[in-house]
């Protein structure tokens, strides 16, 4: 094993894994936004009181907790340029190649398939808040909104922070995925860095090693949040 | 829809599913009876085995799986000769061996967390009649502590098949042909990738649902002493 090879400049690959590590960071927080956006949503509706977007979530949760993200991956990349490909061909009669755009592709999916699992959560964190909470803002008056933005989220917020946590996690080791189809972050650096060195291990065991360190980075922060999110909590 | 396609395709795909299945039921099976040994390190009483259980399991669980494999995979070759003056080289060159090997490790890691919290849920009443009727410590284990365990364990253990299922299909990335690397060669081939993956969709969303069911059905059977 030779740790030469992973070097600063031009002759190591030490620079192309801190581009990576910075690509998979930002792969991961994006999709976990936008997950959020999914999960908030989905949660929305399988609470709703309508029948028919209550099968919606229902639907959604069931088929996206169902497939492997793989597949989901390789649908939208791969479906999603066909899909391009035939608009461009439909809407400008331009029959040439159309590029899919890698990372919000990745984003997308990474932020699909997460967002099944955290409409779980967030449902679940909804349902937890106690009713009485809900009775006393209308009992002073709060309108719907203002209910919405004081009451309900903050405390949803503090429900659901420790199973959020755990889809970060999730969508953090997700973005591997996303190098099958040519996104370069840390495992397509080090898919790179291996073909022309001919020693795999040294650079997936970086690989590796980095994606542990963002993961217990990551995971301080959530404690953290936690613990804010806690402050006005009594203890018992 | 290119329904010819989906007849062609449908078949094939269905094909893959003994591929995938064996993964998931070997790396199942396999992970079962390391997580065990592991939850039980979890639990010990020594510190440092503990530490060394802790670690293997934050580790597993901190890194993805696609990582795994291809340290496991690729990263075997640069050790070429090393394993081959072991004899160990001819099962380190399959891809089957090393994807079992990668979903072993990983699914130990998970379901020895379950198991520990199903270890921990057994009331301290059960153990303490077990050892006042004088049974030995592994019969206390074997007929008391481990079969509330696992019912206990049993529904997250529900989850962790489902992720498994899933988690197989990383495989076709090492040129196993399951139900993904079938659909990847198939749309090589014909270049519709709509129809096919979502035929292979269906299969999974399939697999998932029956293994749901029979764990549901392994609950109640389980608990039926718990019925009303």
């Amino acid at each position: 094993m030779d740790l030469g090879h992973l070097g600063w400049g031009d002759a190591g690959w030490g620079d192309e894994f801190a581009r990576g590590a910075l690509m998979t960071f930002a792969v991961a927080v994006c999709a976990f936004l936008l997950c959020l956006v999914f999960g908030s949503l989905f949660a929305a509706a399988k609470l709703s009181r309508h029948w028919a977007l209550r099968a919606i979530g229902e639907v959604y949760t069931t088929v996206l907790r169902g497939i492997p993200e793989l597949l989901v991956i390789y649908l939208v990349f791969f479906g999603g340029g066909q899909l391009m490909q035939t608009i461009a061909y439909g809407l400008f009669g331009y029959d040439g190649y159309v590029d899919v755009p890698v990372f919000l592709v990745g984003v997308f999916c990474i932020g699909l398939s997460a967002g099944a699992y955290s409409t779980e959560v967030i449902r679940g964190a909804v349902l937890a808040i106690p009713k009485g909470q809900l009775e006393a803002a209308d009992a002073i008056g709060m309108s719907a909104r203002l209910k919405f933005w004081r009451v309900l989220v903050p405390q949803t917020a503090r429900f659901a922070l420790p199973g959020l946590g755990n889809i970060w996690q999730y969508a953090l080791k997700d973005t591997s995925l996303i190098s099958v189809v040519g996104l370069v972050e840390v495992m397509r650096t080090a898919a790179l860095g291996s073909g022309s060195t001919r020693e795999p291990f040294t650079f997936y065991i970086t690989a590796f090693v980095i994606f542990l360190i963002l993961a217990i980075v990551s995971q301080q922060a959530f404690v953290r949040a936690e613990r804010w999110a806690n402050r006005g909590v009594r203890r018992v | 829809m290119d329904f010819e396609l989906i007849a062609n395709a449908a078949p094939q795909l269905i094909a893959g599913l003994d591929e995938t299945l064996l993964l998931a039921a070997s790396a199942l099976v396999l992970g079962f009876f390391l997580a065990v040994p592991l939850a039980l390190m979890n639990l010990s009483p020594m510190r440092w085995v503990r530490v060394i259980a802790e670690g293997y399991v934050y580790i597993f669980r901190s890194t993805p799986l696609l990582v795994q494999i291809f340290l496991i995979y690729y990263g075997s070759g640069q050790f070429r000769a090393a394993f081959e003056s072991v004899g160990l080289w001819v099962l380190f060159r399959e891809a089957w061996f090393c994807a079992i090997f990668a979903f072993t490790l990983n699914s130990a890691a998970y379901a020895s967390q379950i198991i520990r919290g199903g270890l921990m849920s057994v009331p301290a009443g059960q153990i303490e009649a077990a050892r006042a009727i004088g049974m030995s410590a592994g019969k206390t284990f074997f007929r008391i502590t481990f079969p509330i365990a696992i019912r206990q364990a049993l529904p997250g253990y529900g989850n962790e098949i489902i992720l498994m299922v899933k988690a197989t299909s990383l495989a076709s990335t090492i040129t196993i042909l399951e139900i993904t690397g079938v659909a990847k060669k198939i749309i090589a081939a014909t270049f519709q990738p709509i129809e096919v993956f979502l035929i292979a969709g269906a299969i999974y969303l399939s697999i998932n649902f029956i293994v749901t069911r029979g764990v549901a059905l392994m609950e109640g059977r389980l608990n039926r002493h718990q019925r009303a």
